[in-house]
């Protein structure tokens, strides 16, 4: 690694030593607690598509924590949480742009 | 003192866009395109699912225990492998070493019961046309015309679920040469004869073991060119990986598991 890309790691893990373990420890058991709801949620009788729908939203809250504290993307420069997040959620819109008129059209007209 | 270090660097280096070094956002670039990977064939199953009436729900209580403690696995490693960084850029290298190994027997756990419940699944009867018949196995009533009639759950179910074994393993690889180095290739290759010789030939990790041997010769090329001690910033970028496996696991769980129970 070169001179600059050394100072500039340093400089990374001079941001890393400011964060406490406890913090980490709450990102954990919030990431359990989140986990044990949606297994309680299971064995309870709900609609499939209101369990999907409160599924997939504590999935994207679990990931959100994994993403911003644990990856550590919440204390990257603005610059580097836009883009990446950005380019991300656009190619996931346009696998589903393609995937919802489909999954409308079989449910409301059936398989067959 | 890291900013005086970045202003003592000649200028002929342009400053960093995204105010980190090049191997982080390497790996940022390479999760985003994995990213795109995983989402298609999330897309792929819920595809399969929502245009297949009969789609079979064959998880038990005991699959949905075995699944939660995967997931318990997968979240505590996690925790442990952010204690390595904050032990790396500590320069705590015992702690940071402890972490690291705490962290590879939580995916090693995490892959044991991935293997174990694939292994019941595919002795039940659920299996693809490529695995092996299972020898002195009565298929299991609910599975006798899964595998003919909706072979889409199969298909999507060991593609998703091996993809992401696959990242998992070669995860614990990579945390094992970032944490060992020239150390863990031995312990690779003993992993692989265990893998190898300890299950039964029709079993898929029969030969699946061998990308244990492929990730032994792979890792011991590279580190004979390029011998190194691996610092903070490649314990960082291993955690990022490691962080992602974990990510992508925790859509699967719901989506495969949770939404395919069976409950009585």
């Amino acid at each position: 690694m070169d001179t600059f890309q050394q100072a500039l790691a340093e400089q990374v893990a001079e941001q890393h030593r400011h964060h406490g373990k406890a913090l980490f420890f709450w990102v954990w058991g919030a990431l359990l607690v989140m986990t044990a709801i949606e297994v309680y949620l299971t064995y309870q009788s709900m609609p499939p598509v209101k369990m999907l729908a409160i599924l997939l939203g504590l999935s994207f809250i679990k990931a959100a924590l994994i993403i911003g504290y644990f990856m550590h993307l919440k204390y990257e420069v603005s610059r580097m949480k836009w883009l990446t997040m950005c380019s991300v959620v656009a190619c996931l819109i346009l696998m589903t742009i393609f995937f919802f008129p489909d999954a409308r059209r079989i449910i409301e007209l059936g398989v067959k | 003192m890291a900013d005086s270090a970045l202003q003592n660097v000649p200028s002929v280096y342009e400053p960093s866009l995204f105010g980190t070094y090049s191997k982080k956002i390497g790996m940022w670039l390479f999760l985003l395109s994995d990213t795109l990977t995983f989402g298609a064939l999330l897309y792929a199953y819920s595809y399969g699912r929502i245009s297949t009436p009969d789609w079979p729900t064959p998880f038990h209580s005991a699959s949905i225990i075995n699944a939660t403690v995967m997931t318990a696995f997968l979240l505590t490693s996690s925790l442990t492998m952010v204690l390595a960084v904050r032990a790396s850029v500590h320069r705590d290298a015992k702690a940071q070493m402890i972490w690291l190994l705490a962290t590879m027997l939580c995916g090693t756990g995490f892959i044991v019961l991935h293997g174990r419940e694939w292994s019941n699944l595919i002795a039940e009867g659920l299996s693809l046309p490529m695995f092996p018949k299972v020898p002195g196995h009565e298929a299991a009533a609910e599975f006798v015309n899964v595998s003919k009639t909706v072979p889409q759950f199969a298909a999507t179910f060991f593609g998703l679920t091996g993809m992401h074994m696959l990242h998992v393993t070669l995860g614990v690889i990579y945390l094992g040469v970032v944490a060992l180095r020239r150390k863990f290739i031995p312990i690779l290759l003993v992993l692989w004869l265990v893998a190898w010789l300890g299950t039964p030939a029709y079993s898929p990790f029969h030969y699946g073991a061998h990308v244990l041997l492929i990730a032994a010769i792979v890792c011991g090329i590279i580190l004979w060119l390029k011998p190194k001690v691996y610092d903070s910033s490649d314990v960082e970028v291993a955690g990022l990986y490691w962080h992602f496996v974990d990510l992508v696991w925790m859509f699967i769980f719901p989506l495969v598991y949770l939404m395919s129970a069976k409950i009585l």
